[in-house]
């Protein structure tokens, strides 16, 4: 049991999490793995936190990770990534977008330290990346992208769930989205 | 085959699967995606109703006709509905029938946490609770089948865990249904007392016979290993394996009526006996009523929703995980939403606002601060006429506001309460087209079906009128001079009105040229951030990217320091 994987995608409502949720789960269910995930849906999806929980291995029971196993944290935003970052377990790996989105009616938000210094961080500009692949949209697949490079499953599969789940005149896109992220997945030094 | 699949996902292939030709719903988290996905299946007529009540309704006619029926709602939707669901019990059914009841345990997206099981045994109907995506799709077979055998409708009852998690299920074919025959009987079908009081002992003896098969259906399942006994259903199964991996499970499936017997022989195989649940004591108290010593509540408490860490904390195993200082982000109307106008606007006349149920519940939160109440889907224009009747000076200091969706749901009958008893409330209809809260699904006065087909489109303003009502007018949702115009005039008309406030949800129309600060003209006064929008920082600065263009901002501006792009260059 203790070989199940724990993963998180956080960051706000609106920023694609549940779609990077549904390609991961179909990765790694390819992958040849049991795999759970747990969304959030509804209220909270209008701009809110939101979570997308995912377990993987060779058996997984619970839907939920809990607090201080998390093996990659993944963050879409700064903010989220330090509500969230004390539930990475020993030797989890934090891959942040260092983008700051503010909660509503805030311009500053005092965080304990800043995070893109963080030692052993995977820390991108997912935005820029991905409107240099080409669709602003798709900087969830540059940070899905850095997930990948440490998740060890061919990029293969990557590539025949994202066919079967991006439109076509999105494809190529998303595609080199993916892989500029898994080019820039080396941690910072620490 | 095996596919990904969130319990809703599942619970629609299941319902395929078990030869459902008839399915009826009205949205709700977390039971939404249960009919959206029903409805990729072409083999099953899949429909909203505007209410639950409706959508149970057409539920029991479509079995009567002897098809196979499933029929969903999120946990409050069933008092709505509860009122048919009490008496479908007496009746029975021809085709299956299967309600699926969403809890919301943790109230993630919902006004409470009600415990829905109790509505299986209010009603003396089974009880299903499925642990996974898997069982979720076997379950809906299996209700069908109960419902059939027995001749009883049957409650599936799923929570936000099971609905929106997802895990690996087995697909199988769509096994076909032939319609059964239906019968005149109005013994079974006409509930007046005199056939009632006969249903009702057929009730009672089917419970009898429900409690057998409860004692060997095998998704009542022991799973022996230590001594430590643990009695759980649904998603607490799951927790139970992760936190007490040598403890010995009572896994209940069909959780009303409980087994007894075999719920007695696995106390006295075990040393002591826990039971997990999430929210009320259901299953613990009936135990507890065995005369089975077990600990349950004791432990866990009733609020909230579960987990493994919380299980640990509970049980002692664990500590709690250390609190983070970080700044909550509640939800926020989003930039260009429709609903922030009115709100700004009634805040600003200082009026009192009976509130309702859906996106512009957000109004209520800092900065609009703007209404006074939330309580259940239609209860703004009732509990507005209260006041007044309470007190006649409310006439001229609240108005109710009502979103488009929850009107058609539940708000017609007290508008009509408010003409028939000489109320004079004002009413905003918040007309967005959709059903935003829920993901943006159609309704009666959206002109389309769940299906995607063209519908007859309800018009708002004859509804209205036919109701009793004589002022009636439209306003644009961005036009805020208007707006306010109105409202002032509607709550010292002597009489009931209707205020109709009209404007797409801004998630479905492309977004307008973002709006800019000219920084020239801004003395930073604030006055654009008391609309709090998400796109306008302190400062002032719009981000373009947030910004929808919908001018709000400009609107509420005194030195006209905020343009359109265009404006400002020129
Ligand atoms: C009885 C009941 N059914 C369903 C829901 C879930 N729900 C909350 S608000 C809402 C409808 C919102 O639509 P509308 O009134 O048009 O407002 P909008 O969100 O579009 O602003 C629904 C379906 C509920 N809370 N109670």
């Amino acid at each position: 049991m203790s070989k199940v994987k724990n993963i998180l995608l956080v960051g706000v409502g609106g920023q694609g999490i549940i779609l990077a949720g549904k390609l991961l789960a179909e990765v790694l269910a390819a992958g040849g793995f049991d795999v759970k995930l747990s969304e959030v849906h509804g209220m909270a999806q209008r701009g809110g936190s939101v979570v997308t929980q995912v377990r993987f291995g060779p058996q997984v029971y619970s839907p939920l990770v809990s607090p201080g196993k998390v093996d990659y944290l993944v963050a879409f935003e700064q903010i989220e990534a330090w509500r969230w970052l004390s539930w990475l377990g020993p030797g989890g790996l934090l891959i942040m977008d260092e983008q700051i989105i503010y909660p509503a009616g805030r311009t500053q938000v005092t965080l304990p330290e800043d995070l893109t210094g963080r030692p052993g961080t995977v820390c991108l500009n997912a935005r820029r990346i991905a409107e240099e692949a080409g669709l602003v949209k798709a900087a969830n697949m540059v940070l899905l992208g850095a997930l990948a490079a440490h998740l060890g499953i061919e990029l293969e599969i990557w590539y025949r769930v994202l066919e079967n789940s991006v439109p076509l005149k999105y494809l190529e896109s998303n595609r080199k989205a993916l892989e500029e992220g898994f080019a820039r997945a080396k941690p910072s030094a620490g | 085959m095996k596919k990904i699949m969130s319990g809703n996902e599942a619970i629609a292939r299941g319902a395929y699967e078990a030869g459902v030709s008839v399915a009826a719903a009205y949205p709700g988290t977390p039971s939404t995606e249960i009919l959206e996905n029903i409805a990729q299946y072409p083999s099953i007529r899949a429909q909203w109703s505007p209410n639950e009540k409706v959508a149970l309704e057409v539920g029991i006619g479509a079995s009567l006709a002897g098809a196979r029926v499933l029929v969903a709602m999120k946990h409050v939707g069933l008092n709505v509905a509860a009122d048919p669901w009490m008496t479908i019990a007496y009746t029975g059914v021809n085709g299956g029938l299967v309600l699926v009841s969403a809890d919301d345990p943790g109230m993630h997206s919902s006004q409470n946490e009600q415990d829905n099981r109790f509505y299986a045994r209010m009603a003396g109907v089974p009880l299903l609770e499925p642990a996974d995506s898997q069982e979720a799709k076997e379950f809906v077979r299996l209700a069908l089948e109960i419902s059939e055998e027995y001749d009883t409708p049957v409650l599936l009852r799923i929570t936000t865990r099971i609905a929106h998690s997802k895990g690996l299920v087995e697909l199988g074919e769509r096994k076909e249904h032939d319609l059964r025959p239906y019968i005149k009987d109005p013994k079974k079908y006409v509930m007046i007392p005199g056939n009632a009081r006969g249903r009702h002992v057929a009730v009672v003896e089917r419970l009898a016979k429900l409690a057998r098969l409860a004692e060997e259906i095998p998704i009542n399942k022991v799973e022996m290993r230590g001594k430590l006994g643990v009695i759980t259903s649904g998603v607490c199964y799951q927790y139970v394996r992760e936190v007490l991996p040598e403890a010995s499970v009572f896994k209940l499936g069909l959780t009303y009526p409980l087994p007894e017997d075999a719920i007695r022989a696995f106390a006295e195989r075990v040393d002591e006996l826990f039971v997990i649940e999430e929210l009320e004591p259901f299953l613990e108290e009936q135990i507890r009523a065995m005369g089975i010593r077990v600990k349950g509540k004791e432990l866990t408490g009733v609020l909230g929703e579960l987990n493994q860490k919380r299980l640990a904390v509970s049980l002692g195993l664990e500590e709690p995980p250390p609190a983070v200082d970080v700044p909550p982000r509640p939800p926020v109307l989003c930039p260009g939403c429709p609903h922030r106008g009115v709100f700004y606007v009634l805040r600003r006349l200082r009026l009192t606002v009976l509130g309702d149920i859906g996106c512009y519940s957000l109004g209520a939160l800092p900065p609009l601060d703007a209404m006074d109440t939330c309580i259940c889907m239609g209860a703004s224009i009732g509990s507005a006429l209260g006041m007044e009747k309470a007190d006649s000076v409310w006439a001229e200091k609240s108005v109710a506001v009502i979103g488009d969706s929850t009107f058609l749901h539940s708000g017609m009958t007290p508008l009509l309460d408010v003409v028939y008893n000489g109320g004079r409330t004002t009413v905003l209809i918040l007309d967005n087209s959709t059903t935003a809260m829920t993901g943006h699904q159609d309704h009666p006065g959206t002109g389309r079906t769940l299906g995607g087909e063209a519908a007859p489109k309800v018009d708002l303003e004859k509804l209205v009128r036919a109701l009793g009502v004589r002022r009636i007018r439209r306003v644009d949702a961005y036009d805020l001079d208007s707006l306010r115009r109105a409202v002032r005039e509607e709550i010292e008309a002597p009489e009931p009105s209707v205020i109709i406030v009209t404007r797409p949800c801004a998630l479905k129309v492309p977004p307008g040229r973002p709006s800019v600060v000219d920084e020239a003209k801004c003395n930073n006064c604030g006055l654009c951030l008391r609309l709090g929008c998400p796109a306008i920082q302190e400062g002032a600065w719009i981000d373009s990217h947030l910004c929808r263009g919908c001018g709000l901002c400009r609107e509420v501006c005194p030195r006209e320091a905020i343009g359109g792009d265009a404006d400002v260059q020129s």
